[in-house]
């Protein structure tokens, strides 16, 4: 059970450490989305772009607001069916528990 | 990964989505034989699809001073093979065109072609050449969420490179640019997707055991442990 834990921290930061570290070594660093970077490259090819979006975050805010929504759906049926599956698993028969040595 | 509304010519925007629709339509039925099949598994469908919902609002930073969002199609698709996830991602990017001005209509089937075909079996084949190489569970679920993120990205540069070749090099020069744009960001954030994968994995092997022994993902536990 400890050494399962052990593993659990490590892999968090792991994932963590991926993501902190180019933001503290490079801290200038623009870290504009590499969606934007290319169709900047595509305009300035001369090209132009004929369609536009049926409906545009009207700033910089709600458009992260929409994100943070995004994310936050996700994220809560994501944590309820997890939920759902161990309150299943622990409600089961005896011989079907969990075994926690894995 | 999203190209922009707008950002494809007609002719490529057109043959894209001609070339997505089956899979997104076979997809669904993929889906809707699950869920009649095997009503418990509407649980792990939801989780397939919320783990993709989430890991792709999110914009992370990556070493080479860019930012760009994993995907999270390789969990689905190791889960309940890839048909299934053209339509859970599919749904995503039409989610993210309509709302947030993010990819676009017009660009949806190439984006789909990316995201939710290409991705889906690139990671799942992945998974499997590494459980026949003798791989286990983990390491699988690994290499099928890294290799499902990387190739959409590698997929999504090829298909810029088609439609915006370079004056001078061509399709080739034009897909190194884009490739430069997308690809070397993008390998960070696959290690942190898989390893993301492993996490989701570890909680599942508990407590969706016999969800997972029912999918092929793990042997059946001994018979006399059944009682």
């Amino acid at each position: 059970m400890t050494r399962r834990r052990l593993v659990t921290a490590l892999l968090v930061l792991a994932v963590l450490a991926l993501v902190a570290l180019p933001l503290a070594f490079r801290g200038d660093a623009g870290y504009a989305g590499t969606d934007g970077q290319a169709s900047a490259a595509i305009e300035e090819s001369g090209y132009t772009p004929w369609f536009e979006s049926v409906f545009a975050p009207s700033s910089k805010e709600v458009e992260s607001g929409l994100f943070a929504l995004q994310a936050a759906v996700g994220g809560g049926v994501l944590g309820y069916v997890l939920g759902r599956l161990r309150g299943r698993r622990r409600a089961a028969p005896p011989e079907r528990q969990p075994t926690d040595e894995t | 990964m999203h190209i922009a509304e707008g950002f494809l010519p007609a002719p490529h925007a057109i043959g894209w989505t001609v070339a997505a629709a089956p899979f997104v339509v076979h997809g669904a039925r993929a889906v809707v034989r699950e869920v009649r099949e095997h009503p418990e598994s509407t649980l792990l469908l939801g989780a397939a699809g919320a783990f993709t919902f989430v890991l792709s609002a999110i914009k992370l930073p990556s070493v080479t001073g860019s930012s760009s969002h994993p995907t999270g199609t390789g969990a689905g698709a190791v889960l309940f093979r890839p048909p299934v996830m053209a339509l859970l991602g599919t749904v995503v990017l039409l989610f993210q065109a309509l709302l947030l001005a993010h990819g676009g209509l017009t660009t949806l089937g190439a984006n789909a072609f990316a995201f939710a075909v290409v991705g889906p079996w690139a990671g799942y084949g992945a998974y499997r050449l590494a459980r026949a190489l003798g791989a286990g569970l983990l390491p699988g679920v690994f290499v099928a969420l890294a290799l499902a993120d990387l190739a959409t990205y590698v997929t999504t540069s090829l298909q810029l490179a088609l439609a915006f070749p370079d004056a001078a090099s061509g399709f080739a020069g034009a897909a190194v640019k884009f490739l430069g744009v997308f690809a070397l960001t993008q390998v960070p954030l696959a290690v942190a997707e898989g390893l993301l994968g492993v996490l989701l994995f570890r909680v599942l092997t508990v407590s969706a055991r016999p969800d997972l022994e029912r999918l092929g993902l793990l042997a059946p536990a001994p018979a006399e442990e059944r009682g």
